[in-house]
Order: structure tokens, then sequence, then C-alpha cells
């Protein structure tokens, strides 16, 4: 797909008899946030599994930035530029969420052989850690354990650790999955200021954020998509609203 | 040949209580091989005190079964939500308290249990070629069991229960199941497994404590390689296991005394037998890291 | 901190010569645990086979001095090689799994060396065989002198401390505790997870080969039993005794595991008896061992900025 910075081509993956995704192609244009949305079990982690490489697709090609990464194991895909937040939060619970960051900033920065110098107070890796964590405003919960943190916070320092990365391109799986109006708010903001500066492929259930913040959407229903384009054209796909926004008037 | 035959058979009845246990209620019992032993020395004692084997195979049945149920009841009950590293811990300290308690209770000076008449001599196979009859009924012993299970798991209401509740526990409960006490059932039957395993054993080899620590580790060998909670899995592990092992021990000395002097290859034959087994765990997981036949409940 | 205090102490308790090789081989052994834990508390990879390397780095000096070579460098480098190839092809098997199924194939890996052990014949199969003479380091360090033998073993307990404390403390060490507590993100994070876990393994492995150097240079023995496969078990219950979480514990829990067994032979021949019980008790109710649950949050977790 020429423009897109991440394509999916013709991708399928089962799981015995269900078909979790049925021969979907999609792609994200460099810079956009594209959001991914579908009715529960349309397979949208597993697409995003199949993307960040810890699921291997039965069929179909993954391309990024021109280069077929179909067959990279996930760990490569990373260091490529791929960053990735998860439904449900996967951080290290036994440490300090400043600590789970600069592991992430470490993972990066690809040095982790060094068996001598204290890893706390290297700065090339504290400074960027903090840096990231200002951006997702939890810079005042550094020393707090992570198995300690609200759930929205869970959720910011999910978005704190991708960041960390520096990456090309961010999948964010359900950033904001059981948080409160508050918290969602202050979500969308935090995606806001990263709009444009980052690319950015987001699935997501709740529709206020998604016709917020999204440039394209593509819907996914079953496995299989059943139509992308931008919010105002979803908004009046036929088909999309009864499969999924229930033919009540949008948002 | 038909000893590593009879030797996996043995092996079989033993690992399929372990990998029972450790697919249903993803338990690892470590003393599963006290089990074994206990088995031998409440056969042995009740065959010397009665002098007929088969009193001494129908009673120490039951007292296996009853020393399982009480080892559940007692110790692994607490177990079952535990991580795997506590299990082990703890069943290893069980097979410590048990070797000892046997030892103190027995004795430590092994045992012999005598071949029942009916099954001693040898039978003709095949024309110049004899075999114990005693080993030949433990393959048949082996297979009748073997046999039982698979029909006693696929076909009967409760092997479907027992099949449900490793999947799916609260399920299973919800249908008004009292889930421990299957629990404890099958803890129970893997039990008088390995227990008759023990006794089968025991003409065969001496009866002391700490026997089953050997035989332990092959089990988890067995069903590393067949596929945790898979019986067909354990029955085809346990029977390569058995043939490798006693194949190899038969002809590695012979097939090594061709490439080298006799010397090294009676020094080295026995190790590199027993090594076979564990080269050929090590094969398996290579390629299939999950066991020849992942877990399918049975 | 304390328990480094304690050690001098006992080694002014000269009065008998007894204590001191007693307290020698509780060091020893407080070596190997916490070579174990490397692994264990912070890599959360149980080994139930690590008696192995124990074993092979005896069998590395008995043999050597067997054979007349009794440079103590040549032993240290000849362990170090040894048990580092071992650790590294027997790790790269077994870290292709992972739970339970890591901890029985590492039990197997430790008895197919316990075989192998009594399969050699000539150097005393299942018995083992007894030697005479030492490692030698240099002409005025006689290890066989029990009060020098103390010193040096009471040194290389301090310096595994001070290393361990700063592998746990870098970026490696990070980077295994992460893999530990969630080793699915540290591959997403773009982690090979493998190659840290095998290079741990390999540490762990070769700080426990030279635990069994020095254990062979204190018995002037050498047998397979250094492997089997419930001296892996014993290993094992020391870390947890003493407590996986910190770099200490392991120690304390081989001194404490030790005292215990010494203790309890003198009562009564069936000591086992008890150790089994106490055993399953300690692990039901006491999860974190007497450090873990003496002590406040793990020290490489903690939560200091600095």
């Amino acid at each position: 797909m020429i423009g897109s910075l991440l394509s999916a081509e013709h991708l399928v993956k089962r799981f015995g008899a269900l078909t979790a995704s049925d021969d979907v192609t999609l792609g994200i244009r460099h810079g956009e946030v594209h959001a991914l949305i579908g009715p529960n079990g349309a397979g949208k982690t597993t697409l995003i599994g199949q993307l960040t490489g810890l699921i291997r697709p039965d069929k179909g090609r993954i391309v990024f930035e021109g280069r077929d990464i179909t067959a990279l194991p996930a760990h490569r895909r990373a260091i490529l530029g791929l960053a990735r937040s998860f439904q449900i939060s996967s951080t290290f619970l036994d440490m300090t969420a400043l600590d789970n960051v600069a592991l992430a900033v470490q993972v990066h920065q690809g040095h982790s052989f060094r068996l001598w110098r204290d890893a706390r107070t290297d700065q090339t890796l504290r400074a960027p850690a903090r840096a990231a964590m200002e951006q997702v405003g939890l810079i005042s919960r550094c020393s707090v354990m992570a198995a300690e943190l609200s759930h929205g916070e869970h959720r910011q320092l999910e978005i704190a650790m991708a960041l960390a990365c520096a990456p090309r391109m961010l999948l964010l799986d359900e950033p904001m999955a059981g948080m409160g109006p508050d918290e969602s708010r202050r979500m969308v903001e935090l995606l806001q200021s990263l709009k444009g500066r980052l690319t950015i492929l987001l699935v997501e259930h709740d529709m206020d954020a998604v016709f917020a913040l999204a440039d394209r959407i593509t819907v996914l229903v079953y496995g299989r998509v059943i139509a992308t384009g931008s919010p105002d054209q979803i908004r009046a796909d036929l088909e999309v609203r009864r499969a999924y926004l229930g033919d009540r008037k949008a948002a | 040949m038909l000893n590593g035959v009879q030797f996996g058979m043995m092996l079989f009845l033993f690992a399929a209580g372990l990998t029972l246990v450790l697919g249903i209620m993803n338990l690892i019992n470590l003393a599963h091989g006290s089990l074994y032993m206990l088995g031998a020395f409440f056969a042995a004692t009740i065959e010397h005190w009665t002098g007929s084997f088969l009193l001494a195979f129908l009673l120490a049945l039951p007292a296996t079964f009853v020393a399982g149920v009480v080892v559940e009841l007692v110790v692994l009950r607490t177990l079952y939500t535990r991580h795997h590293l506590d299990q082990v811990l703890a069943t290893f300290g069980l097979i410590l308290f048990l070797n000892e308690l046997v030892r103190t209770a027995w004795g430590s000076t092994p045992l012999y249990i005598s071949i029942p008449p009916a099954l001693s001599g040898s039978v003709n196979l095949f024309p110049g070629v004899g075999y114990s009859t005693y080993r030949l009924s433990l393959i048949l012993l082996g297979l009748g069991v073997a046999l039982l299970i698979y029909l006693l798991v696929t076909k009967t209401k409760l092997g479907m229960l027992i099949r449900a509740g490793a999947s799916n526990r609260e399920m299973v409960e919800a249908l008004g199941v009292d889930i421990r006490l299957l629990f404890t059932a099958v803890f129970g039957f893997g039990a008088v497994l390995a227990g008759l395993a023990g006794i089968m054993v025991g003409p065969i080899l001496s009866v002391e404590s700490g026997m089953g620590d050997g035989i332990l580790i092959l089990a988890l060998v067995v069903i590393v390689i067949g596929g945790i909670g898979s019986i067909r899995g354990s029955f085809v592990a346990a029977m390569l296991v058995g043939l490798v092992d006693t194949m190899g021990r038969a002809f590695m000395p012979t097939l090594l005394a061709a490439l080298m002097p006799y010397s090294v290859a009676g020094a080295v034959g026995p190790a590199l037998a027993s090594m076979m087994t564990y080269l050929l765990m090590a094969v398996v997981l290579f390629f299939r890291p999950q066991g020849l036949f992942a877990a399918q409940g049975g | 901190m304390v328990s480094m205090a304690l050690v001098p102490i006992f080694a002014i308790a000269l009065g008998k010569p007894f204590y001191i090789a007693l307290v020698s081989r509780m060091l020893i052994f407080s070596i190997a645990a916490v070579g174990l834990n490397f692994i264990l508390g912070f890599g959360g990879m149980v080994s139930f086979g690590h008696a192995l390397f124990i074993g092979l780095g005896a069998y590395v000096v008995g043999l050597s001095i067997h054979y007349g070579v009794a440079s103590g460098w040549v032993h240290l480098a000849l362990v170090i090689a040894i048990t580092g190839v071992a650790a590294l092809v027997i790790g790269a098997i077994c870290l292709r799994t992972s739970g339970l199924y890591f901890i029985m194939i590492t039990l197997a890996f430790a008895q197919l060396l316990f075989f192998v052990g009594v399969g050699l014949k000539q150097y005393g199969g299942d018995d083992g065989f007894t030697f005479r003479g030492h490692s030698t380091f240099a002409a005025w360090l006689n290890l066989g002198d029990s009060t020098t033998f103390f010193y040096v073993v009471w040194g290389t307990l301090a310096l595994t401390f001070l290393l361990m404390y700063r592998f746990v403390d870098s970026r490696f060490g990070m980077a295994l505790a992460g893999i530990r507590l969630n080793e699915q993100r540290m591959q997403a994070l773009g982690l090979p997870t493998y190659r840290y876990k095998l290079a741990a393994f390999v540490i762990s492995g070769v700080v426990c080969g030279i635990a069994g150097a020095l254990l062979a240079n204190l018995t002037q023995f050498v047998g397979p039993a250094y492997m089997h496969w419930t001296r892996s078990g014993e290993l094992l219950i020391m870390v947890i005794m003493g407590g996986f979480t910190s770099v200490l514990g392991p120690a304390l829990g081989a001194v404490l595991y030790l005292i215990l067994e010494e203790v309890l032979s003198a009562y009564t021949d069936h000591w086992q008896l008890m150790l089994g019980p106490v055993l399953i008790v300690l692990v039901l109710f006491a999860r974190r061992g007497l450090l873990g649950t003496l002590q406040l949050p793990p020290r490489w977790a903690s939560g200091r900025e600095k």
C-alpha cells in the first residue's frame, strides 16, 4: 500500500474453527491516527497481536516502512520502532513506575548486557524516562510501585512505556478500557497531544474518543474489514450502522 | 526387548497417575514415588504374613488408596492453588518424610517378595524363545489397565466429569459436583496406579526405602516427552523410554566395544546408556517443547 | 549486611577445629545458594538441578589433583571454563521450556550427570574417590590449613556478595527482573529474552561450580553423590528458607539449613523425619522465607531515587 507506514495485506488467522482474522487488509498512513473499531470478539486484539509479532498469521503479509516484517519476532519489531500498549495492563508490578519506564528506555537503547554500573543512577536512562512520565502526566507518581497505581494511571504508564521507546508508530490496544469520564478525558487530551507527531493505530470502544481523535476509521466485524474511511464516511455507512453502531444517530 | 516393553508398562502405570493429577489438578506430586514405595511395602508385609501374593495384591491396593487419600487430605489440598515451585518443595519434603518413615517402620534392609507360583516359570513365545511368565503378566496387566483408563475417561460419565473439571472447574462446581471430592477421587486413583506398579514390581526388584525416587525421575521424563496431562502421551512416551533405556543398557556396551577398547566401553557404556533416555528427552523437547501430545485432558 | 558481621565472629571461635570446618561448609553452600538465587529469585527460573554444577566443580578439582595438577589457578580456570560450557549447553536446551517443564528438565539433566558419575567406574563410580591435596594458589596460601581455608572461603563469599549486588542493580539485573516479572512485555519492548536468561544461567552455574571446587578442597572427596537430585533439592530448600527475594537471604538459608541438619542429627538417627514436615510447613506458611518475611520490600525493587 503506497503511502502507508504500516500495512497488513490479506491476513488470515484461525484458532481451530474460529476465524479471528478473515482476509484483513488495512493500511495506516504516516502521521495519522487510525482507529480500529468493532464489536467484542471481532478480532481486534488478534490483529494487533499479528501486527506486533506475538501471533503468527496463517496467511498474509505485514509491511512496515516498506519492509516485510511478517516473519520478524516481536522484539525485533519493537526495535524497528513499532511500540505497543496492552489491553490488559502489562507492566512490571514489583517495580516503581519510573523503573518501569526506565526499563523500557534501557531495552530500546539496547545495551542491557552491562553488569557493573548501577542502572538506577544512569541518567541516560532516567532522564528520558522522566520525560516520558512528564508527557503522560505521571511525573508526580514516579516512585510509586506499579502495583499501587490506580487503573487510569496504569493505562498512562502503559503509554509512557511505549513512548519511552521513541517509536515510529504506536499501537494502542484500548487505552481507555475501564476508565471513568475524567480519566478518559485526560487520556484523550494526551493522545491529542501526540497526534501529528506520531502515527497511531488506536483500538477503542469509546466512540466519543474515537470520533474526536481519528483521522480514519476501520471497522472490523467477525474478523473481516467491513469499512474503512473518514469518521463522517463511517458514520454514514449503512452496513456499519447496522452491524455496530446499532442504527442510532452518531454520538 | 520384551523387558523394555515390560519396563515401559510399569513406567506407564506410574506415570499415568502422575500426569493425570498434574493435568487435571495442576498439581505436581513428587511424592508419587512414595506411594509406589508404600504399595510395594504393604504388599511385601502382607505377603510375608500370609504367604499369599494374591492376598497381598488384593489388600495392598486399597491400603495404598487410603494412604493416598490421607496424604491428599492432610498435605495436598492446600497446594492446589499454589505455585508449582511450592508444590515441588512441599512434595519433596513429603518424600524425605515418607522415606524416613518407611525406614523407621520397616528398617533399612531391603525386603523381597517372591513371585507367585502361578506366575513363575516361563512361557514359550516363539519356538526357542522363552520369556518369564511373570514379566509377561506385567505386560498384559499394563495393557489391561491402559485400556481400562481409556474406557473410563472417554466413555463413562465420571471420565467426562474429570475432563470437564480439568478445563473448567467453576462450571463443574456450578453443576453441583463437589470438585474437591472429585479431586480426591482422582488422586486416590492415581495412588492406586502407583501402588499397583509398586506391588507388581516388588518381586522383580527389591523393596526398600527410596525405591520410588529413581522411577519418579524417569516418570518426569516420560511426562515431559509425552506431554503433561495426556494419558495417551504417557503411554507412548513410557514405551519409548522403557525400550530406549533397556535396549540402551543391553546393547550400548557391545556397540561401544566394537568402537573402542573394551575397558573404556565397560566404563562408559552404562553411563551412556542411562544418558540415552535423557538424550531422547532433549531431542523431543527441541522439536516439540510441549511434548509429543500436548495436554488435552487425557 | 548484618549477617556479614556475624561471619568474622565465627572465625574467632577457633576453639574447636571441627567448627571451623563446619562453618566453612556452611559458607561454601552459601556461595552455591546465592548463585542459584541469581536465576531463581531474580530471574524467576527454578532449577532443580543446580547440584550438578557443584559436583562438576568438585570433579574438576578432584580429577586435576588426581592427575597431578595442583595449581589453584589452573583449577579455577578449568572450573570456570567447564562449568561455564556445561551451563551454556544445558541452559540452551532447558531454557526452551519454562515453568514446570523447566523444573523437570533441569532435574533430569542433573540425574543425567549423576549417572555419568556413577558410570565412571575408574573414578570410584557410585562411591566416588578421595584424594589428598589442595588447590595451590601461592606458596604461602596453604588451603590444607583449616583456618586459612576458612578465610579463603569467606573471601570468596564476600566477593560473590559484592558481584551479586552489582549485577542485580545493573542494567542486566534490571532486564532480568523485567523478564521475571513479565517476559512477554520485555519481548514486546524489544529484548531478546532468551540470551539474557541463558547468560544468567551460565553465571549462576559457574558460581555453583566454584562452590563445588571449594567443597572438594574441604572434604578431599569427590563423588556423584554431590550431584544427586536430592542435593539439588536441598539447595532449593536453602534458598527458599533464607528468602529468595534478596541477595543475602539464600546465604542465611544455607547456614540455617546446615545448622538444623547438625542439631537434628545429633538428636536422632531419624532426623529426616523432622526435616520433611519442617519443609512442608515452611512452604505452606512462610513463602518468602526467613529474610523475606522479616525484611522490608525486596532490595532490588525498592523505589529509591538517586
